[in-house]
């Protein structure tokens, strides 16, 4: 019986430096040297500034920028370091009223558009990360990006269409678009301007 | 739902048919100790392994020293896990200086991990050091895995030989499983998953400069941690900004991908699957969804395989897909139809992006969300891309259901196919009453041993959901766990219980399980719903190794015949129906009933 303790030990201390360690740092290793930058976090590096992940959303309240998805993460929207949906009940009162005070602000930050609200702007994301928004979303708010950063309808659409990314492989995934790197290519615009 | 998005769930039902061949083989002949050529150079390795631990590897058990050694195995790791949470301050690579875990959660997290189930009342990013996710986390998503597969591969020892004591070496089965099956595909996935954007890294959180500044108001504290309240009760809050976001990073490429081929679902970052860190792209979501059902699926190819009869373990494999496919179907129809309040604040019922997005990404959209709702539920993975607690009353439902069934449709990692074929004794032992013939199959006549030991263990994980429920919504903690208000809050509870008991892992995530009540009974619940299946199948394994083989016979009910499937798939509904609608109905049922109606 005692032999058998025995071997359980020795079997798990040796599977826990093989699987535990070795594995790890082995993956660790070999995704450092082939995929540097994917392993790292996918970070947007400009000028030596490390202005975000190209996967990880940021929080944007002002209408001169194209919103994301709604954040359900504590204590501040976007919190990078602490990941969680809202987890509220379809039937939760609490969250009917969520989604009316989106809707509001939507409206509120751009009273001429009537046009029906993309589910996505206003229904918190799973992650409270989520880098994009339906394409459905970002054409909803053309118009108002436009007004607000004097730019014409169509020179704010083509951005749109380059942040665009389609289905992967052609099939799998929805289409979207990635609400910083289409932010970060507004202010591009914006410098280019000044 | 659009053509493209059935064209996806399509293709991915397609790919994972495809796969049950080719792999059910590989892995067979892993078990009959024929090593794959692919994976040869690992066999110094394997010897080295057994020089170690002074094992002899032709030496074979009998079911009781082979399930003591599965105890002891277990329990060597659940004392290191709790030991590594409690000192992970005072160890390397703890970039963020994380704190020991508490005593109740640290008990939590070894059990649920200690017994494939991976639930988890802690946040990774929040809780863990790359230490212990790596050193504690991922070793234990490898070998509870491989402590399944080797009970089956035992179990299906038990068919295959005749009046012999042997059901074969628990530290081969559990060394070869791991080394052989689990490792290679591990790496495989997980350098596919870096490529995608899957984060694999040592280095400390990153940080980066946020375009707008994020500007809230954040509830005033006192020296002591209580919140300020001004004259009229009411919490004084103070405006903050930031300009900096804080980007949680770590080794998380490797544990993922042991994550889903293991069916244990335990995420690295508290949002699990949906993090985009985690599942960046809908490849990674094909490819991880791929693996949640690859080796369950393809375990019933090697059953066949190693009970030289194939057409068994497809029918099997059937009676799998088709509960499967009814569950996906309502899940798509409850998430496709959302509730009509929504039209009332002005959010119309059309759109680009459909259904109920509350909780979903938009990478994955609704479709791949509720695909992966219910294959990781129908497994035993409980990885999630969703968050199951937004999902519609009827979508949430079924996830439930599924784990409810006893984890039996694909399920867990060898887990899953021991707990099917103990229906499949069940069913040959009603079916054999109904025409008066003893039962048998494949050639083993099945007495009231075997009966017991079945109902033991299709019994004890459907007591451990009900009567943990019971006692936990009699205590006075679960007013705090649950989120909602009833009756969606009654589903948490019973989700919570559903998911623990049959070793699940995943939730209805705002239910508040990380306080002593819960983590004690929900660790309870684990251990028992594993321990007490585990230990009669391998009974069962032993009783049915030492029988004569009994030639087939005009009177033997045949068992790979649609017939046949259709009766499996019957006793395993009518078993969790019969468990488990009256508590449903309390739940999810109740909660669709009422905001349907109310929506009238």
């Amino acid at each position: 019986m005692l032999k058998q303790l025995r071997i359980s030990i020795v079997m798990f201390l040796t599977l826990t430096v093989l699987m535990g360690i070795a594995y790890p740092l082995v993956i660790t290793g070999i995704a450092q040297v082939v995929f540097p930058s994917a392993a790292n976090g996918s970070l947007i590096v400009r000028d030596g500034k490390t202005s975000g992940s190209e996967l990880i959303g940021q929080l944007f309240d002002d209408p001169r920028y194209f919103w994301g998805r709604p954040s359900a993460t504590t204590p501040y929207p976007y919190n990078a370091a602490s990941s969680t949906g809202s987890n509220l009940a379809v039937s939760n009162p609490a969250q009917i009223d969520a989604v009316a005070q989106r809707v509001k602000k939507l409206h509120e930050a751009d009273s001429t558009n009537t046009a029906p609200v993309p589910i996505d702007l206003v229904t918190a994301s799973g992650s409270g990360l989520d880098p994009h928004i339906s394409v459905a979303a970002a054409k909803y708010q053309v118009p108002r990006v436009a007004k607000l950063r004097n730019m014409t309808v169509e020179s704010v659409s083509k951005l749109v269409d380059d942040a665009t990314e389609k289905r992967q492989l052609g099939i799998l995934g929805e289409p979207r678009v990635n609400v910083l790197l289409l932010n970060l290519s507004l202010e591009e615009v914006a410098q280019v301007k000044r | 739902m659009s053509l493209a998005e059935l064209g996806q769930i399509l293709l991915y039902l397609a790919v994972l048919i495809l796969c049950a061949k080719p792999l059910g083989s590989y892995m067979a002949a892993v078990y009959e100790g024929a090593t794959p050529r692919a994976v040869r150079w690992l066999q110094p390795v394997e010897r080295l392994l057994y020089r170690l631990a002074g094992i002899r590897s032709d030496e074979e058990m009998n079911w009781k020293r082979y399930a003591l050694a599965m105890l002891y195995f277990h329990l060597v790791g659940f004392v290191f896990l709790y030991g590594l949470q409690r000192v992970q301050a005072h160890l390397p690579l703890n970039p963020t200086d994380m704190p020991a875990v508490s005593p109740d959660s640290s008990f939590n997290t070894s059990v649920s991990f200690v017994t494939n189930t991976n639930w988890q009342g802690y946040g990774g990013e929040t809780t863990m050091s790359y230490f212990t996710q790596m050193a504690g986390l991922t070793v234990q998503n490898f070998v509870s895995a491989a402590g399944g597969m080797a009970i089956l591969v035992a179990l299906i020892r038990g068919f295959v030989r005749r009046q012999t004591t042997a059901i074969g070496n628990y530290w081969v089965d559990l060394t070869r499983s791991t080394l052989y099956i689990l490792l290679p595909l591990s790496v495989i996935l997980a350098l596919v998953l870096v490529s995608q954007g899957v984060v694999q890294t040592l280095k400390p959180y990153a940080k980066a400069t946020l375009l707008q500044p994020t500007s809230y108001e954040q509830p005033k504290v006192d020296a002591t941690g209580n919140p300020i309240k001004d004259a009229n009760c009411q919490s004084v809050t103070e405006k903050l900004t930031l300009n900096e976001q804080t980007i949680a990073v770590g080794p998380a490429a490797s544990q993922i991908a042991i994550k889903q081929l293991g069916t244990n679902g335990g995420g690295f970052f508290n949002a699990n699957s949906s993090h985009p860190f985690e599942n960046p792209t809908p490849l990674s979501n094909f490819l991880q969804m791929l693996s949640i059902l690859l080796i369950p699926a393809d375990l019933c190819y090697t059953f066949g395989v190693m009970i030289k009869d194939t057409r068994q373990g497809w029918a099997l494999l059937a009676a799998m897909y088709i509960v499967l496919l009814a569950g996906l179907a309502l899940c798509l129809y409850s998430e496709y139809h959302r509730q009509s309040k929504l039209v009332d604040v002005g959010v119309p019922i059309a759109g680009q992006v459909d259904g109920n997005m509350e909780g979903k990404e938009v990478r994955f959209g609704t479709a791949n969300s509720a695909l992966w709702a219910v294959t990781t539920t129908a497994a035993s993975n409980g990885s999630v891309n969703s968050m199951h607690d937004s999902y519609m009353p009827l979508g949430g439902l079924v996830p439930m259901v599924m784990m409810q069934l006893g984890e039996v449709i694909f399920g867990g990692v060898g887990s899953g196919l021991y707990g099917m074929l103990v229906f499949v004794l069940v069913t040959v032992f009603i079916a054999g009453l109904m025409v008066g013939r003893t039962p048998e199959y494949l050639g083993k006549k099945i007495e009231a041993f075997e009966m017991k030991m079945s109902s033991i263990a299709v019994l004890a994980p459907c007591i451990c959901v009900l009567v943990g429920t019971a006692i936990a919504v009699m205590t006075v903690q679960v007013n705090a766990s649950m989120s909602n208000p009833l009756p969606h809050g009654f589903s948490q509870v019973l989700y919570a219980f559903s998911s623990a008991s049959n070793n699940n892992g995943s939730a209805f995530g705002g239910f508040g399980g990380n306080n002593v009540t819960m983590n004690l009974l929900l660790g309870l619940v684990m251990l028992m719903g594993r321990f007490w299946v585990k230990i009669p199948v391998l009974a069962l394994a032993g009783s049915l190794a030492a029988k004569k083989y009994v030639p087939v016979s005009a009177g033997t009910l045949p068992t790979h015949t649609p017939l046949f499937v259709g009766l499996v798939i019957s006793i395993v509904l009518i078993v969790g129906a019969l468990t488990f609608v009256p508590a449903l109905a309390l739940g999810p049922i109740a909660e669709h009933v009422g905001l349907f109606a109310a929506a009238r």
